[in-house]
């Protein structure tokens, strides 16, 4: 059903697309709901655990029901990329999952669906991440990533380098999309970030390293079908050896979270919080001259929690 | 205990280990616990007897169980344990219900034993002066394995794929596709002479195979002679009506001299039901008034048209053409700048275990059990990597996958002692081989843009990344801590050569721990820096 719900509602999303550019950027989409002074552009919070921080985070920033409707499906798309047990971080923590499920459930989601195209055997790291079991305990899907059937080919129209890429369905045929990467080191490209978490929705990563890697990372965040809401995940951050990290001995326990509509935005806050500067990253650099977002903070209107 | 019963008997016990087996070398979502799969393949006796001698370990005495076994109660392991010889009876047994226009029987044939005994005799002094291969291709056990993951795991991962298509558009994902590895086509070819074989006497001559092919089968056969329990013929109540005759797969029994060769006998026991008179009898022999045939006749060649044969040669011929199909060549992406320089591997990659190449290509006899229980697809049959002498002996390729850093499966599973059983802490310190970089194929190189693919897969950081020009990082490789999993050289995305490359340890070693050192905090983690 679903391919053909998506191609029925992938009209209807060029259309909404067209919409929505030329009232000036989605987030202006919200604008009627919120105020400026309370719509906050950036949530960041500190010192809890991660559901704890979650709640806090998602109703600074207008709660869960300003993202999800009653009846929609969610897909959720954490970084479940490694056959390693919570503590390593390598993945995203299994609890901040779970809570953000029953967030959106809720919230009236109709069903919420988790996957992640691993580069570990997937039903491993499925598995040792923790990931599947506080989905399931929260009601949600753990789908497959695992074979192409599941992924779509898309165009991106303003990508230089990534003009094509198979995408997974669950991300073209869901309502919602909620893009939920653990903040680490990353050796290929310094930082895991949310617009870095993407690789995980798309078939050939090959293609991505073989062909400017900071560049495609850019070019897929112009896609239209951009996540509704990041969620940046730094309770534990591996700070060095990433992305698998060695030991837990390379994993900071940061109590750290962020939210926010804006790729951009959230990658530069979460590169500060690692200690490093925003423009150091080159995807971040780019992404913010092609206007997927703004990496320079001090124009946004950011929430700072304290739990 | 009544004769039919023991014939249920054995029908029974013979399909939940066909059943089991089968189960074993096609789960392809690797669901079946290692245990379980031990318990299945304890009792096998050419894996169990290699084991007990590679691991001395009583653990492994599956094979002195089947000896005792047959000691008493004669070679009932061909009929009730071994799974290519259930797999034999099930197709004969098939076929004979399909075929309506005429029913096809058995008749006693004299044994070939110079073919049998010279088999048996070269497969052991083979194996002695360092060779497994005769094993490899004879072993009922093995080659079992092989017809299941060569030809019945595609094809049940092919239906699970069109079946999880179906459902996945209803949003039920319990069942997902499967990507099918491709097995290389000559491999392939040669386990389907065997299978051909295999199917062939099974359908025409019953147990040949087990009786002419099989070393267990004939070394089984030779220790049956001396069984406690046995069967015979009562020449007494014998009315000569010769049903018996007609239904022996071994076409040991001959009614005109109302004698069994033991040496033949599968104890399927379908003698004793089809009786009447309940004149075949199985239990202590009676004194010495029964005759055995005479173990010393010539051997005469079976008479089979020569049609028939040119009819499977073609026919396998055929059959090897279509499998091509299964086979297709990996998909491989063109580089802007197609990479120059091959990889040159000086050896091929032998799994965690082994101890080295030489003892592993002594040991394995490639049943394939590890390939079709990695979850991480990386163990696939060798064609001519490891030489003629380790062929279809399990290699890893890591075109196809790469060694889970936190995984022992094949190890556990290995029913030989081919592969010796690891603490994980040690595997993960097991060095196989040992990852070598072309930095002439390298995209950071040629390119000029970061990819790092190579380093973010390494579980151990063996393969890091330096400076290189500009703000550009390139990776370098510490050999003292590699341990060749391979997942650099599945990651790197060069083609048609990788950047890097695994050559294998014709020895295994032992790999340095990662060094753990201080992370460097950020300042302030008290404070947001925005």
């Amino acid at each position: 059903m679903r391919r053909r719900e998506f191609f029925r509602k992938s009209i209807g999303a060029g259309v909404a697309t067209g919409a929505a550019l030329s009232i000036g950027g989605y987030n202006k989409l919200w604008a009627h709901t919120y105020s400026s002074s309370e719509a906050y552009d950036l949530v960041a919070v500190k010192g809890g655990e991660p559901d704890v921080m979650f709640d806090r985070a998602i109703s600074a920033i207008g709660g869960m029901g300003r993202f999800v409707k009653k009846n929609q499906t969610v897909v959720v798309k954490p970084n479940i990329g490694w056959d390693r047990v919570p503590e390593r971080a390598a993945n995203t923590n299994p609890v901040l999952i779970g809570r953000i499920i029953e967030h959106c459930f809720n919230a009236g989601a109709r069903e919420v669906f988790v996957f992640d195209h691993t580069s570990d055997t997937w039903t491993k790291c499925y598995k040792s991440s923790g990931i599947e079991k506080s989905v399931k305990d929260a009601g949600g899907k753990m789908v497959p990533g695992n074979t192409e059937n599941y992924y779509q080919e898309v165009t991106i129209p303003k990508g230089k380098k990534l003009k094509t890429t198979k995408v997974h369905e669950l991300i073209l045929g869901s309502d919602v999309f909620i893009n939920v990467p653990v903040l680490k080191n990353h050796t290929s490209t310094k930082l895991s970030l949310s617009m870095k978490n993407l690789m995980g929705i798309v078939w050939d990563r090959r293609y991505w390293h073989r062909n400017d890697l900071h560049q495609c990372i850019a070019d897929y965040a112009t896609f239209y079908r951009k996540p509704d809401l990041n969620i940046i995940d730094a309770y534990n951050v591996i700070m060095k050896n990433g992305p698998q990290g060695v030991s837990v001995s390379d994993v900071l326990n940061m109590k750290s979270q962020l939210v926010s509509t804006d790729m951009v935005a959230i990658d530069a806050a979460a590169a500060k919080l690692f200690g490093m500067e925003p423009n150091i990253v080159p995807h971040i650099r780019i992404a913010d001259e092609m206007k997927v977002g703004t990496m320079d903070l001090s124009q946004l209107n950011i929430g700072r929690i304290k739990v | 205990m009544t004769t039919s019963a023991l014939k249920k008997g054995r029908v029974v016990v013979s399909l939940v280990f066909l059943v089991a087996f089968i189960l074993t070398f096609l789960d392809f979502r690797r669901i079946i616990p290692e245990s379980a799969i031990n318990t299945v393949t304890w009792l096998q006796f050419i894996p169990s007897l290699l084991k007990f001698f590679n691991v001395f370990t009583l653990g492994a005495a599956g094979f002195l169980v089947v000896i005792v076994l047959t000691l008493v109660f004669g070679r009932v392991y061909c009929s009730s344990v071994c799974p290519l010889g259930i797999m034999q009876d099930v197709i004969s047994w098939t076929v004979k219900k399909f075929k309506k226009k005429r029913k096809r029987y058995f008749s006693f044939t004299k044994a070939w034993n110079k073919l049998r005994y010279g088999i048996l005799v070269v497969t052991i002094l083979s194996f002695v002066f360092g060779t497994v291969l005769l094993v490899n291709l004879l072993d009922p056990y093995s080659s079992f394995g092989r017809i299941f993951t060569f030809f019945g795991k595609p094809v049940v991962i092919g239906l699970n794929n069109l079946l999880s298509g179906l459902l996945a558009k209803i949003d039920v994902f319990t069942l997902f596709p499967v990507e099918i590895k491709p097995i290389p086509i000559l491999v392939m070819s040669i386990q389907l002479f065997i299978l051909g074989l295999v199917l062939w006497l099974s359908i025409f001559h019953g147990r040949l195979y087990c009786n002419t092919f099989c070393p267990v089968g004939t070394l089984l056969g030779f220790l049956s002679r001396f069984s406690l329990f046995r069967i015979r013929i009562d020449s007494s109540t014998c009315t000569h009506c010769g049903l018996c005759g007609l239904v022996c797969k071994a076409s040991c029994l001959s009614t005109k001299d109302q004698v069994v060769d033991l040496s033949r006998c599968i104890y399927c026991f379908n003698c004793l039901t089809v009786c009447d008179s309940h004149s075949v009898i199985y239990g202590l022999p009676e004194g010495k008034k029964n005759k055995s045939v005479n173990e010393n006749t010539d051997s005469k060649v079976m008479e089979g048209t020569d049609l028939s044969k040119r009819k499977f040669i073609l026919g396998s011929a055929a059959f090897a053409l279509g499998m091509a199909g299964f086979s297709y060549a990996q998909e491989t992406p063109v580089n802007e700048k197609p990479t120059e320089i091959p990889e040159e591997k000086e050896f091929p990659v032998c799994p965690p275990g082994a101890t080295g190449i030489e003892v592993y290509n002594n040991r394995c006899t490639a049943c394939n059990l590890c390939v079709s229980a990695c979850p991480s697809d990386v163990l696939q049959p060798a064609f001519m990597e490891y030489g003629l002498a380790g062929i279809m002996q399990p290699r890893m390729d890591y075109w196809l996958g790469y060694c889970n850093f936190e995984c022992t499966r094949c190890l556990d599973v290995c029913p030989t002692g081919a592969l010796l059983p690891m603490k994980l802490e040690d595997k993960q310190l097991l060095q196989i081989g040992i990852a070598q970089f072309i930095k002439e194929n390298c995209i950071v190189h040629t390119d000029k843009t970061d990819c790092g693919a190579c380093s973010e897969h390494c579980p151990t950081k063996a393969v890091h990344m330096v400076p290189y020009e500009g703000t550009l990082v390139i990776p370098e490789v510490d050999d003292k801590i590699c341990i060749g999993c391979g997942a650099c050289e599945f990651a790197c995305p060069t083609t048609p050569y990788k950047a890097i490359f695994v050559d294998g340890n014709f020895e295994h070693k032992i790999a340095e721990k990662p060094l753990e050192e201080e992370i460097i905090k950020p300042d302030d983690t008290e404070d947001f820096p925005f």
